[in-house]
């Protein structure tokens, strides 16, 4: 891959390790009284040290052909996809892991680094930044040259944008495990991993405009706004909830510049559009491209594309205050976010219908192609995910559905049935393209992915839709004497049953993956093995047979 | 309105402007005013601020991440009320970089705990909480009681805490270690310092039954028997808007 740069480009990726060195041996110098910043900056200094030697090792090779600028720059969403799927089983591993914790609390070892508490950011971390970021920037990649019909302007950025998202994944993860964390949900890494997100962002942000520049195409396709709204809001939510002050340069440690209900505010204004922008917006953007070309139909209404397109990127900013209903949050916002939030069934319901309402002349392919089917069953579960979302915005029965684990429900419904499902949708998709192969290692094994990966589904939100509704009833259910009926404790114990329940959910999914993770493993040795009988031409013996000969044709 | 996107849609630099214009609005409206309104956190005179070890503590709280199963945040619900304590205003918050209301109740909300257990209970209870809770499922803390706390830098802490609004003073950034001491050992010289400046009511004992040793314990300790006890304004009739 590194021989694909051009020489000034390999001068020039030396320069940034350089720097990144330099970033690394500071932090180690500033860190020196703090554990956690010195321990990040041998990482820092680490991966560039690898990467730099990398580099020189190649260095001398030949400059690529001028021939590949007729060709898509595609080698950046191969390991994209690689590192999303890696991403996926530590995240959905640590998952398990968690809820298991709730059910059998000791089963785990007697250290801080392996407590629930440290933990958790690790799995939310892992599987929305490090799969499912991963998958965003894999496919916004390859999305983005088809649709325009241009080729990357460069080679670096793309790389430098991928490897340094990974590196801000790495130090978020290693972060908590240190108990590094700023206590915002979904923003929890410290100040200099927010300030390299913006840096590696600004870079993303570029390609994406420069290649939309050079489009051959006139208009941009409707799959390139959702990206693109994703990089942009992303960006100015990730800024604004990430403002803090260090307590000194050389303390990982900071405190967030805003305090009490303004904080609040701007936290679930963050945190509702992390939904809406990172797993949302751009999920949709690998919707409206994969799903009409597996389908091989064209998307059904432009018209409906427009209205969902804006009404999402106009009202999921207004919703956020529905986290804070009946707290200390003044009520005129919390009346705003909850009737903005029912509002936005209607964009919501409108990408849903239309990806499904695109399927029509094609569900005998959603029949036989598990592929295909994953990204319907996505479609679906964004439509009921979304449906439950404004529901439960809705102030009674949020007072009702409010810290208890019916939240928790409709997180993963959203999560595993429609961000994830797209995802191995889309991969299953582009992986063959990427690998020049004509299918998948194994159709069968996507066949059982899919149903792992719904089967888990299923259990793990009906075990927390039932937890989180017999909680919420018991929280407030009074006996004859008007007093409550049931202490806290009777409510947790009530629960037990629901924890094992999504564990063995959680479990099954993460099955679902690793066999998803294996196939995609075994396609890229297919396509290897393809490779080197080709180099090899008729002058060798001819090698062993792999395992799946190749079909006829491909 | 197909003809206008049309049009839009051949502009990059469009696209991406409008994107941002459209998407700010909402942010900006719920957002801006809440730091103009006054009415949007009430008035809490005797509010004080946390103590460098209650701070410490909470610094804790949030490393070990305790806010992802329990709330501070009473709402204004009759059951809310019953079990927890009056329901929580904006001002109990006002002086917390960043807010711990939570999103989620695997535990109890910890608004009010303050005071309602004794030290020696939350010890047991984080050494192993199922000793003194059998059917609990919350991690033990064991480490808590072996860590000494780290509390040399806390006037640091305290002095970026004061640039970003909390009123400490002079004094009490440039005592913060030694007010740390103090507070986990009535019986030192250091320990007067610390009702001095942050008044009578200030917990001052040997929260983690240890006075030889300044632990993490301690200082978690001292911040959830703090918890709720900032201000009494809770506890008083609201006085109507603009009274």
């Amino acid at each position: 891959m590194l021989s694909g740069l051009t020489v000034s480009e390999r001068q020039l990726s030396l320069v940034v390790l350089g720097l990144l060195a330099v970033c690394g041996l500071a932090m180690i110098g500033a860190g020196r009284n703090d554990d956690a910043l010195g321990t990040h900056g041998f990482i820092v200094l680490g991966v560039s040290l690898g990467l730099t030697f990398l580099v020189i090792s190649r260095y001398f090779d030949p400059e690529p052909s001028q021939e590949r600028l007729s060709e898509y720059y595609d080698d950046p969403t191969r390991a994209g996809i690689i590192l999303a799927m890696v991403w996926a089983v530590i995240g959905m591993f640590v998952g398990v892991w968690v809820a298991a914790l709730l059910a059998w609390p000791d089963l785990t070892f007697d250290a801080a680094w392996a407590s629930f508490g440290r933990l958790r950011p690790v799995h939310t971390n892992g599987v929305i930044f490090g799969f499912g970021g991963n998958a965003l920037i894999a496919t916004s990649l390859h999305v983005l040259q088809r649709t325009s019909r241009a080729r990357l302007p460069d080679q670096f950025s793309p790389w430098f944008v991928l490897i340094g998202y990974n590196l801000f994944c790495i130090i978020a993860a290693s972060g908590y495990l240190m108990g590094l964390t700023q206590s915002k949900e979904y923003a929890e890494p410290e100040w200099y991993a927010d300030i390299w997100l913006v840096i590696v962002w600004v870079v993303y942000f570029l390609i994406y405009i420069r290649t939309l520049q050079r489009r051959k195409e006139p208009h941009i396709y409707v799959a390139n706004w959702y990206y693109m709204a994703f990089i942009l809001v992303v960006a100015v939510l990730h800024i604004v909830n990430n403002l803090a002050l260090p307590v000194s340069l050389g303390h990982a440690k900071s405190y967030s510049v805003f305090s009490g209900v303004q904080d609040a505010m701007v936290q679930w204004w963050y945190g509702h559009n992390a939904v809406a922008f990172f797993l949302t917006a751009g999920f949709l953007g690998m919707l409206y491209y994969y799903l009409p070309k597996r389908a091989e139909r064209p998307i059904f209404s432009y018209r409906l594309s427009i209205i969902s397109f804006w009404g999402i990127t106009f009202m999921y900013m207004w919703a956020g205050s529905h986290h804070l209903h009946y707290t200390a949050l003044p009520q005129w916002v919390q009346t705003l976010g909850m009737t903005f939030s029912v509002v936005l069934l209607v964009p919501s319901w409108a990408s849903a219908g239309n990806a499904l309402a695109t399927l029509n002349g094609a569900w005998h392919r959603v029949r036989d192609d598990a592929t295909l089917r994953f990204m319907m069953v996505a479609a679906v579960f964004y439509g009921i995910s979304t449906f439950e979302g404004s529901f439960m915005a809705i102030r009674a029965v949020n007072s009702l559905s409010h810290y208890t684990d019916w939240t928790v429900g409709h997180v993963h419904a959203g999560a595993l049935g429609w961000v994830a499902m797209i995802t191995f949708g889309s991969f299953y998709a582009l992986v063959p393209w990427m690998w020049k192969q004509g299918r998948m290692y194994s159709p069968k094994l996507v066949e059982v992915h899919f149903w792992f990966a719904l089967a888990g589904t299923v259990i793990y939100v009906f075990a927390m839709w039932n937890s989180g509704i017999i909680q919420g009833l018991m929280w407030r259910t009074y006996n004859d004497s008007g007093t409550l009926a049931y202490s806290f404790i009777d409510s947790l114990v009530a629960m037990h049953p629901y924890y094992i329940a999504r564990t063995v959910g959680g479990l099954f999914f993460l099955i679902g993956a690793v066999v998803g993770a294996y196939n995609i493993a075994m396609t890229i040795r297919m396509a290897r093995a393809a490779k080197v009988r080709e180099e090899a031409g008729t002058d060798v013996p001819l090698p062993r047979p792999v395992a799946t000969a190749m079909q006829a044709g491909e | 309105m197909p003809t206008f996107h049309r049009r839009l849609e051949r502009s990059a630099i469009g696209f991406v402007l409008a994107i941002i214009g459209v998407s700010a609005i909402g942010g900006f409206v719920e957002i801006a005013p809440l730091f103009t309104i006054d009415e949007t956190v009430e008035e809490a005179r005797d509010m004080r601020v946390y103590t460098p070890l209650e701070l410490a503590g909470r610094n804790v709280y949030i490393r070990e991440g305790c806010y992802a199963c329990h709330s501070q945040m009473i709402r204004t619900l009759r059951d809310e009320v019953e079990r927890y304590g009056p329901f929580s205003l904006a001002a109990e918050s006002q002086y917390d970089h960043p807010m711990l209301w939570g999103s989620k109740r695997t535990g109890p909300d910890l608004a009010r705990i303050g005071g309602k257990y004794s030290d020696a209970w939350h010890v047991a209870h984080l050494i192993n909480p199922r000793d003194v809770v059998p059917v609990s499922v919350m991690p033990r803390y064991g480490w808590l009681q072996r860590n000494a706390l780290r509390f040399e830098d806390l006037g640091r802490h305290l002095a970026a805490q004061r640039a970003l609004g909390v009123p400490y003073s002079e004094a009490m950034i440039a005592n913060a270690a030694a007010d740390a001491r103090g507070q986990a050992n009535p019986d030192s010289s250091e320990a007067g310092g610390v009702a001095e400046r942050y008044g009578k009511a200030t917990n001052i004992r040997v929260f983690d039954g240890d006075p030889g040793r300044l632990t993490e314990m301690d200082a978690l300790v001292a911040y959830l028997q703090v918890l709720g006890r900032l201000t009494d304004a809770a506890h008083k009739p609201v006085p109507a808007a603009g009274k």
